[in-house]
């Protein structure tokens, strides 16, 4: 039986120049899907980072908690 | 799908100053996503403190005038008799209003001043390096208290919320957190609160913050945030403490 995509119930974006890689949002996560990532942005800070775009519902707790606003949330 | 959470319209889109993991950024937004409720962007006028707030004229789009270090509440006392119809508010540090700014926030509650004030209490004094603060907790290390805050020595930690309930001028005293979700919910109530008191002409409205100071705490910002559940809420609790319910003057007559 084909599998068919399930469609994420949301989306978030990171603005990865703002992100100061404080980890706020990963404690936020109630599903643990962020991540601080080995990745540098042009401050450099390791940038934080959804690892699990699909398992996503869009609740914005991670966003409620950046003290950088770095995150959007659509729904 | 549509944008759930975005930037509020009254913060310019420009980067925060504020170190890694400092509550600052979650309460300027905060109390922006609370004037873009009220609707208070063309009205608002603020009375800047001195601290690491300083740079409030950069990140909000609105009025603001400097205060000189801790008269943040004085100056809005005096934007406040002079154009009624706007909206004042101050965002003072703990090291502003709470120490060199005394004098003027118990004073302009006292005399029931139409004004809001947002106080963030991180325990610390955080632009100048992390010297003690009258909000210094017994026990905390600061580069002044190197041994910790004896209190035979250095007195105890000063407790605003509670100090300015006492005041009959006060229409709204509150102390909230912002370290989880759950009490940040609570602060955007207690913002609203505090808003509306100077709205309804009732009085002075008062939030204190706890924020963390990771930085001078010396602190990743993951502990420095387990810190204020652990250490900060016990000795200054979080709640309302007063909530005029009526303008002083209803009742008269």
């Amino acid at each position: 039986m084909p599998v068919t995509a399930i469609e994420p119930k949301g989306k978030v974006t990171f603005r990865e120049d703002r992100c100061k890689g404080c980890g706020l949002c990963v404690m936020a996560c109630p599903r643990k899907l962020i991540i601080v990532s080995s990745r540098l942005n042009n401050e450099g800070y390791h940038v934080a980072e959804l690892v699990d775009p699909d398992r996503c519902n869009g609740c914005a707790l991670c966003a409620e908690m950046c003290p950088d606003v770095v995150i959007e949330v659509w729904r | 799908m549509k944008q759930v959470f975005k930037r509020p319209d009254c913060l310019v889109d420009i980067p925060f100053h504020f170190c890694p993991g400092c509550h600052h950024g979650i309460i300027h937004r905060v109390v922006a996503e609370v004037l873009d409720e009220f609707n208070l962007r063309e009205k608002a006028i603020i009375a800047a403190s001195v601290g690491c707030s300083v740079f409030m004229y950069d990140y909000f789009d609105m009025d603001v005038i400097e205060a000189p270090h801790g008269r943040a509440a004085a100056v809005a006392t005096g934007v406040k008799r002079a154009r009624p119809d706007n909206f004042v508010f101050t965002y003072q540090g703990d090291g502003d209003l709470a120490a060199i700014g005394t004098a003027e926030i118990i004073h302009a509650a006292n005399r029931s001043e139409k004004v809001t004030v947002f106080f963030v209490n991180n325990t610390i004094y955080g632009m100048t390096g992390g010297q003690m603060a009258p909000t210094t907790m017994i026990g905390q290390l600061s580069t002044t208290t190197p041994r910790g805050r004896d209190p035979q020595e250095a007195g105890h930690p000063i407790h605003m919320a509670e100090l300015l309930a006492t005041l009959a001028g006060t229409a709204y005293s509150a102390r909230v957190a912002v370290n989880n979700v759950k009490n940040l919910m609570k602060a955007k109530k207690a913002t609203k609160q505090a808003v509306r008191a100077q709205l309804d002409k009732k009085g002075l409205g008062f939030v204190e913050y706890l924020s963390t100071c990771p930085t001078n705490w010396k602190m990743t910002p993951e502990k420095a945030n387990r810190r204020i559940a652990e250490e900060l809420i016990p000795i200054f609790p979080l709640g309302v403490f007063k909530e005029e319910q009526a303008p002083a003057e209803a009742g008269v007559g």
